[in-house]
């Protein structure tokens, strides 16, 4: 409580969303760039301190908790933000601009977060501002985004009453790290999970994102689902459950992959592949495999993006997404090709890119705890990458057959963006320890040991091997993918259907019947009126209980129906 | 084959040449190093290709089996 010029790296994101709801024209474009640099900025002046403000119903609110792991996170959200910015500055839609700047904010304002309330409340701002992200898209992106924010408001349903659960128990509100072992601790790490885009509720992330506009997706790729790896690490490390969960999400995404026919579900999957890769590094839990995971993270928003901008400028120029229809763009996109093969090269992890430097510290970290099984999957999960995405997305975006498309590359800031991510996937490779010197956990690791660069450079040219010789079953198709949203989309809803007839059907036959027995009833009492009861001379007394009995009759049919 | 890749005969020829290079580039790469591991056959020479190999063919198999029971055009939820 010390330093009372913390400024909150969040702070210069909300301003510029401000500013950006309104701003047009060339004061519109420097606020896109500026902010993100200014939060860079303050990401950078965070000290080793916490800064509060205060109260909020008895409780101290901590904005900002400064270390290594936040400022970890922060720095890539940062260049992020501005990479995206960049990406996007001849996005005409204000609402997507103002509204993405808010949520790389909203990312800042959970790793800065000293205390769940706060962590809450940043949380929940990045599920409504992304939803407008992929809402902004347009008419098309609605039911999506519908179901997108149903889901991460449940997700933030769990996350609440799990911290109201810990908080009630502890009697803090600071965020600490916890094994799960309280049903509130696994509320909090069912909401996290949620966002991390973990099984069984993953669907929300291909079903979404692709629904997004070209440039809203290059955001959306890094922030929900990185932050929910920022809060595992800090949360939940060395929890065991999160090497299951996360090397089920490994394999999951890559058969997915292989599957899918549109590029951007395709990289959908290969965010939920890749933070499962980071998820079992968290549940290894070693000081090296946490850097892992971390570093694997701030990698993964890198060629993440890369690869999603290579697609967003494929899309612009062609109008198509599906690898079915697109193929042979090398001819007329050199920069676009190039920088889309820089992210594809990064992710399968070749030498000299940044995804070799991150993701071997996982594996060797399941090595030195002898975890045998993790050790044998992490080949096939490195193999699989360099198939769907290595082989697989870049062979039949940019080569294949000639589809006879000639689309130019992107405007200039688009290929600017492009390089610029690009370009730091190369340096952050060639010079590991640019990154290395802040390991949020302080390891010490050498990837460019000689075994480490031969059996990487064996399992990738390989898997290339294994992708020329299935070519012929890998062949896109306009087809989709059944997915556990299959039970909300379908299932749920012909329940529903069925439900609903069910009701109006007894509701019909209850109110004709209803009907028939009132005609009834009337004929009776005319017969009664003519020359029965109701015909014969009778005393007040007794009229006053049937007038009352008519009344309560009355009444009864009244509520019922 | 032409309508499979965008390349001349002559160019897809060379390039083979050259990928087949680079895999066996790879494997005599395994001579000079000794593979990190757990003490079993992954220190073995070219366990990484060959493991690697395998897991990509066991990997599209499966993805093949799921995409039979799974997949459905893709206007499947537009109706």
């Amino acid at each position: 409580m010390t330093a009372s010029l913390i400024l909150p790296p969040a702070l210069a994101l909300f301003l510029g969303a401000a500013i950006l709801t309104i701003a047009r024209g060339w004061l519109r474009s420097a606020v896109m760039l500026l902010a993100p640099l200014a939060a860079l900025g303050l990401v950078w002046m965070v000290p080793d301190a916490s800064w509060g403000v205060g109260g909020y119903l008895g409780y101290d609110l901590v904005l900002v908790r400064g270390d290594r792991l936040s400022r970890w996170f922060g720095t890539i959200f940062a260049i992020m933000a501005f990479a995206g910015g960049l990406f996007a500055l001849n996005q005409e839609n204000r609402l997507e601009t103002a509204a993405a700047q808010a949520y790389a904010g909203g990312a800042l304002g959970v790793v800065f977060a000293g205390d769940v309330l706060s962590l809450f409340a940043f949380w929940e701002v990045m599920a409504l501002a992304s939803t407008a992200v992929i809402w902004s898209a347009g008419p098309e992106a609605r039911p999506a985004g519908l179901r997108y924010l149903v889901m991460h408001l449940f997700g933030g349903v769990l996350l609440m009453t799990g911290l109201a659960g810990e908080v009630q128990a502890t009697g803090s509100v600071a965020f600490t790290a916890m094994v799960p072992d309280t049903p509130a601790r696994w509320l909090i790490l069912a909401g996290f999970l949620i966002n991390a885009g973990a099984p069984p509720l993953s669907a929300w992330l291909p079903d979404a994102y692709p629904k997004a506009s070209y440039t809203g997706m290059v955001m959306l790729s890094a922030f929900t689902t990185k932050t929910a790896v920022f809060v595992l690490l800090r949360g939940f490390p060395g929890a065991e459950v999160l090497i299951w969960v996360g090397l089920f999400m490994v394999f999951y995404g890559i058969v997915y992959a292989l599957l899918a026919d549109d590029m951007r579900r395709i990289l959908s999957f290969s965010i939920i592949n890749q933070v499962g890769v980071m998820l079992t590094g968290i549940g290894v839990g070693t000081t090296l495999a946490l850097d892992g995971a971390a570093s694997h993270a701030f990698a993964s928003v890198l060629y993440t993006a890369l690869m999603l901008m290579a697609a967003g400028a494929v899309i612009r120029g062609t109008g198509r997404a599906r690898l079915s229809e697109l193929g042979g763009l090398f001819r007329s996109m050199p920069i676009t090709t190039a920088c889309g093969l820089i992210g594809v090269m990064t992710i399968s992890g070749l030498p000299l890119t940044v995804g070799f430097v991150t993701k071997a510290m996982i594996g060797s970290a399941a090595a030195k705890e002898n975890l045998a099984l993790v050790w044998y999957l992490m080949i096939p999960a490195a193999a699989g990458v360099a198939l769907y995405a290595g082989c697989r997305f870049s062979w039949f975006v940019f080569f294949q057959r000639d589809s006879g498309l000639r689309p130019p590359d992107p405007p200039w800031n688009m290929r600017l963006a492009m390089v610029f991510v690009a370009a730091l996937c190369l340096l952050l490779g060639m010079v590991p320890d640019l990154l290395y010197a802040h390991l949020p956990y302080a390891s010490i690791y050498n990837p460019y040991d000689g075994a480490h660069v031969v059996s990487q450079m064996q399992i990738v040219v390989f898997a290339a091997l294994a992708f020329v010789l299935m070519i012929g079953v890998l062949r896109p198709s306009a087809t989709i993918t059944l997915d556990t949203d299959w039970l909300y989309r379908r299932f749920g809803l012909t329940v529903w259907r069925l439900t609903s007839q069910a009701i109006w059907t007894v509701w019909y036959l209850t109110s004709l019947a209803t009907w028939t027995l009132t005609v009834q009833a009337l004929t009776e009492l005319r017969l009664a009126v003519r020359e029965g009861f109701l015909s014969e001379r009778h005393g007040s007394s007794t009229m006053a209980i049937f007038a009352v009995g008519m009344l309560v009759f009355y009444l009864a049919v009244l509520l019922i129906f | 084959m032409s309508t499979l890749h965008p390349f001349t005969d002559r160019t897809a020829k060379r390039l083979w040449i050259i990928f087949i290079a680079i895999l066996a580039a790879t494997l005599a790469g395994g001579l000079f190093v000794h593979l990190h591991g757990l003490g079993g056959i992954e220190e073995s020479f070219g366990f990484p290709a060959w493991y690697g190999f395998l897991a990509c063919v066991v990997l599209v198999g499966v993805s093949r089996l799921i995409g039979f029971i799974l997949k459905r055009p893709d206007n499947y939820y537009d109706g």
